[in-house]
């Protein structure tokens, strides 16, 4: 199909997805892979071969179809602190996803330790989930919530973040490092390091770097970190909430219940130990052990040929887009400062009528606000449209793409 | 319905040369509402006089389907009776903008319109003329608009 780092054609024969057809015979043009991406057979196959041969709950029962299940759970964690180099793997707690994940540090960790006056720093091209859990924080607390700016090529203006780190009153600082919109990636590294040296905490959010960047977590000594499994072959409903254990063990539960005790008594309850503390309640042991098949499928590529292929597709679509009469673009011109996320608009076509046309063509791509409606007013647009790439994407397709744009721009006749 | 027929020359007009945009002061009528799903605002005025609409402006941004709806519906109840756009329903809506075969996703941005005049016309029952039962009525018309 392509001279590649990949071989893609046989990556594609892994998604049975990609060969199905959409509006009665056009082929499947899937570019909405920062929502979700789409499932290998494996995974699938991970999750079927669960239900049929070794279906139990984990973690209580002695026979054998539970000492199966808990160990391909557990397995699971101990890949998840391979791939992004973690030393304790009992700091990895599976949560639904990212969102969760954030949320349980807002709520476990922030409450104990944000307090009136005290300062909470997000940024402006945050996901509404890094946003709306601290604002609800710092109101509940009289904190403040104050934000790093956006500058014009979509990059963090992190002169912001050193202001407010010279108050003495930040005590977090979180953002993602790798934008849904604009694709920026943050410089996690210089930013953690100004964090630590004033003594704020750091939170970075990988749902959209995990995916297609090569993470590194020891080497990044932020304190907290979360990601989702379904924006990276995997199912949905998991995702992982990476923390420093001396935080995870002062930090009280989000989840109350089975599995997360110790020793329960009519008015008294201790806790039992990492991770399991804060897994509360029968987890989501299918899809954890899917996300396994996942690791092991983005592994085998390799992360640093994952992120080879998105810059090459990345450049040869904005080239293309580019070219495009009418066309505005959004986030770096650079392709080594973005992911393969190109956010758009084209004349005064709006986004959904724009997703309507290209649909019709196969092509499946996001319009709207993407939950950062904070980042489209500092845009100051109402939406945007995004294509967002994956492994199993082609230039050949990218082609299409701008094909059914230009038949977009006829039928609106700009 | 296919891209080249919903995306027609009048309704790329209506999008493009909203007519009835603005807003009125002290609107007898004043209502405001949006599509989270896709971020879609409009705000509707309305003014009355001997139980009819006397002025009616909108002002709002999204997508061509939402806005031209928009603009036909304030053409479609200019000068008429109140109780005449009290009755309007879904099908009048799709009828007057020609699209009958909307998708799930894409009827709503045809409807908000609509959604936003039936609150308004349910306040205005409800707080200006005091008829609770009629208020609740239309209140449940628009909240089954999608």
């Amino acid at each position: 199909m392509q001279a590649s780092v990949m071989n893609i054609e046989n990556i594609r024969n892994d998604f049975p997805i990609l060969k199905r057809k959409v509006h009665k015979d056009k082929p499947l043009v899937y570019f909405d892979n920062a929502a979700t991406t789409q499932k290998p057979i494996q995974v699938i196959d991970s999750i079927s071969n669960y239900y049929l041969n070794y279906n139990s709950n984990i973690h209580r029962a002695v026979h054998e179809l539970a000492e199966e299940s808990t160990a391909a759970y557990e397995l699971t964690r101990d890949k998840v602190a391979k791939f992004i180099n973690i030393k304790h793997r009992e700091e990895l707690i599976f949560v639904r996803g990212t969102t969760e994940a954030i949320n349980l540090v807002a709520y476990s960790w922030g409450r104990q330790n944000v307090q009136k006056d005290d300062i909470v720093v997000t940024t402006e091209y945050e996901h509404h989930s890094n946003i709306v859990p601290w604002q609800l924080l710092t109101k509940e607390k009289g904190a403040k919530l104050e934000y790093i700016g956006v500058d014009d090529n979509g990059e963090l203006i992190l002169d912001q973040l050193d202001t407010y780190l010279d108050t003495g009153k930040v005590k977090l600082v979180t953002f993602s490092q790798m934008s849904n919109v604009l694709g920026t990636i943050s410089k996690t590294e210089e930013i953690i390091k100004k964090c630590h040296q004033k003594g704020a905490r750091v939170l970075v959010d990988g749902a959209q770097s995990v995916p297609h960047l090569k993470v590194d977590i020891q080497k990044l000594d932020c304190d907290f970190f979360a990601f989702s499994a379904h924006k990276m072959l995997g199912p949905t409903g998991v995702g992982v909430l990476w923390a420093k254990k001396e935080l995870l063990e002062n930090m009280i539960p989000f989840n109350t219940g089975g599995d997360m005790i110790r020793e329960v008594h009519k008015y008294e309850t201790t806790w039992n130990d990492l991770p399991y503390k804060f897994e509360a309640g029968t987890p989501n042991i299918a899809d954890v052990i899917g996300f396994s098949a996942a690791l092991d499928y983005l592994d085998k590529i390799g992360m640093d040929k994952v992120r080879e292929h998105e810059v090459e597709l990345t450049k040869y679509a904005l080239d293309k887009i580019s070219a495009v009469k009418g066309i505005i673009l959004y986030g770096p011109p650079d392709v080594t400062k973005r992911g393969g996320v190109i956010s758009f608009n084209l004349g005064d076509i709006h986004p959904h009528d724009l997703a309507t046309i290209i649909d019709e063509d196969g092509i499946a791509i996001r319009s709207g606000h993407h939950c950062a409606q904070v980042l489209m007013e500092r845009l100051d647009v109402s939406a945007t449209s995004r294509a967002s790439f994956y492994i199993y994407n082609t230039k050949e397709e990218v082609d299409v793409f701008i094909r059914s744009l230009n038949r977009a721009r006829e039928l609106f006749r700009l | 319905m296919s891209s080249a027929d919903i995306y027609r020359e009048i309704i790329l007009d209506y999008y493009r040369n909203p007519r009835n945009y603005g807003k009125i002061e002290n609107p007898d009528i004043s209502q405001k509402d949006s599509n989270p799903l896709c971020g879609d605002e409009l705000e509707m005025h309305i003014n009355l006089r001997n139980n009819q609409v006397s002025d009616v402006k909108f002002t709002g941004k999204g997508c061509a389907i939402s806005q031209a709806s928009a603009s036909m519906l304030t053409e479609l109840i200019m000068g008429k009776d109140f109780d005449f756009v009290k009755k309007l329903t879904k099908e009048d809506i799709l009828e007057n903008l020609g699209l009958h075969e909307l998708g799930p996703a894409r009827i709503k941005c045809a409807l908000l319109s609509l959604k936003v005049l039936k609150y308004g016309i349910y306040s205005y029952v409800s707080e200006k003329l005091k008829d609770t039962v009629s208020a609740d009525k239309i209140k449940e018309e628009a909240s089954g608009l999608f």
